[in-house]
């Protein structure tokens, strides 16, 4: 659902929505857009898009000032996110994409805070417990998306705070202290 | 062959007697006639000379020598006899023998035209190089004949590298009709703020001049001298491609700063409105408004609605 979003002044500025030819003015319309795409994902806990769902929704629509980014300034956008590490084409057609307002290593590192601050190192989770599981009710990683919390678990793992494993039922992580 | 003047009618008359035909003679329009001779009438004159050509021809006999090739052929056909150039077939065969002269002619008179154009090149090789001489200093020319010689070569159309620099160069020509610019143009350059496009320009000059009119060559590459010669214009080019001549005094950039000023009155301005508020050409106000953006005063609004400028609030705003 979505919650009310604080939108940044830029979204009320029109020339926002036209891709800026004098380049050092583009460069902070860009710092803008990747900025406000994190911020509205984050709120939404939405973690994956399609090209064609960013091209309709209120994020680059603003439907009050009647202007739209145009597709090939979102391509721009979607470009520059991922080249800052914060996004990830999902097929070769680029046509959806992984939206990471926070990177693996970050998730990574929530979890494992709550899994040491709860003394349950040395401990094995199923991946379910861990995103949905009553426990972390409380904890910004719950509703993590699966491929999403396994990368975060795979940042751990080469850092040598974890190890996948497989379970009868599916996969699990174990952590180290 | 008998000369007889006829006193009664006085007709002068020529009575060619003719021997018998040779038994390998060729069939002719008739097969025989009991006349063994032909009389030639002069009604009024022309018997004397013909009477010595005809006895000449019968002494050399040239149509014994004559080769095959060029006797009439004989034609079989239903109306036996030779072929003359009588009829239809005639007409035909003249026209063609006069067609084939005219196209004789005309070859041989672009044969001609090929010849001048082969000098005309040559002519132009021979330009080339001694506009690449004066070039290179080679040649032992003075800088007035050098001058002279270029006007030459600009009169014959004939496009000198050496012109298109922009710094010292360029014909006498050129120079003059710079000083003339600059007189003519400080007045309706104060008038209109200072800068005008060089269309504008061109359009005023031809206006004043009347005869003698300018090409927009002419034009170009003397506003191209402005600044060498230390005139008070001087001819701009914006990255629109859109060529301006602007009074030295004239600082575009200042200008930018006021216009900014303008729109940030109204929040936001198309080249249009613009040019209306500070009664400048929309040319002008585009190219000014767009240096603006290109300077990072302005940013744009590029929609179905035109396109608008607004202070650039991104560099402003945090």
């Amino acid at each position: 659902a979505e919650m009310s979003f604080e939108w940044p002044w830029q979204y009320r500025f029109p020339p926002f929505f036209t891709l800026q030819p004098n380049v050092d003015t583009r460069q902070k319309q860009m710092t803008a857009w990747c900025s406000l795409v994190l911020s509205y994902c984050r709120l939404n806990k939405q973690y994956t898009m399609t090209v064609m769902e960013a091209q309709e929704s209120p994020l680059f629509n603003n439907k009050k000032l009647q202007r739209k980014l145009p597709m090939e300034s979102i391509q721009v956008v979607l470009e520059e996110l991922r080249k800052k590490g914060n996004l990830e084409w999902l097929d070769k057609n680029k046509s959806s994409f992984l939206i990471m307002w926070r990177r693996p290593e970050e998730w990574g590192k929530l979890i494992y805070q709550w899994v040491s601050k709860n003394g349950l190192t040395n401990s094995v989770f199923t991946l379910y417990e861990l995103s949905n599981g009553d426990d972390t009710e409380n904890e910004e990683f719950h509703g993590l998306e699966e491929s999403m919390l396994l990368r975060a678990l795979q940042a751990l793992q080469q850092e040598h705070r974890a190890e996948i494993i497989t379970l009868d039922d599916g996969r699990g992580v174990k952590f180290f202290q | 062959m008998g000369f007889i003047l006829d006193h009664v009618a006085f007709i002068a008359k020529i009575v060619v007697h003719l021997h018998p035909a040779p038994s390998n003679k060729e069939p002719g329009p008739f097969q025989s006639s009991k006349y063994s001779y032909i009389k030639l009438s002069f009604k009024e004159h022309g018997q004397i000379e013909f009477y010595r050509r005809l006895s000449e021809e019968m002494t050399q006999r040239r149509w014994e020598n004559m080769p095959v090739s060029q006797t009439i052929q004989i034609n079989r056909g239903p109306q036996a006899g030779r072929i003359r150039a009588v009829g239809i077939v005639g007409i035909e065969r003249k026209l063609e023998e006069k067609r084939k002269e005219t196209d004789k002619n005309i070859s041989e008179a672009f044969e001609d035209l090929s010849k001048l154009m082969e000098k005309a090149k040559e002519m132009v090789e021979l330009s080339k190089s001694i506009a690449n001489k004066i070039k290179e200093k080679q040649g032992d020319i003075t800088e007035d004949e050098t001058i002279r010689f270029k006007s030459y070569l600009l009169s014959m159309g004939i496009a000198n590298p050496v012109t298109r620099e922009t710094h010292g160069s360029g014909t006498h020509y050129h120079m003059q009709l710079a000083k003339q610019l600059a007189g003519i143009l400080q007045a309706p350059l104060e008038e209109r703020g200072g800068i005008m496009s060089l269309t504008e320009v061109y359009c005023l000059v031809n206006r004043a001049r009347g005869l003698e009119l300018l090409s927009p060559e002419d034009l170009v590459n003397a506003c191209k001298m402005l600044v060498a010669l230390k005139l008070p214009l001087r001819l701009r080019l914006f990255d629109s491609g859109v060529m301006v001549i602007e009074l030295q005094s004239h600082n575009e950039e200042e200008m930018v700063a006021s216009a900014l000023e303008t729109v940030s009155e109204k929040g936001s301005l198309t080249a249009e409105e613009f040019a209306k508020l500070v009664g400048m050409s929309v040319l002008l106000a585009k190219e000014r408004l767009l240096l603006a953006e290109k300077m990072g005063h302005l940013c744009r609004d590029d929609s179905v609605e035109g396109l608008r400028f607004y202070p650039n609030l991104f560099m402003t705003q945090s």
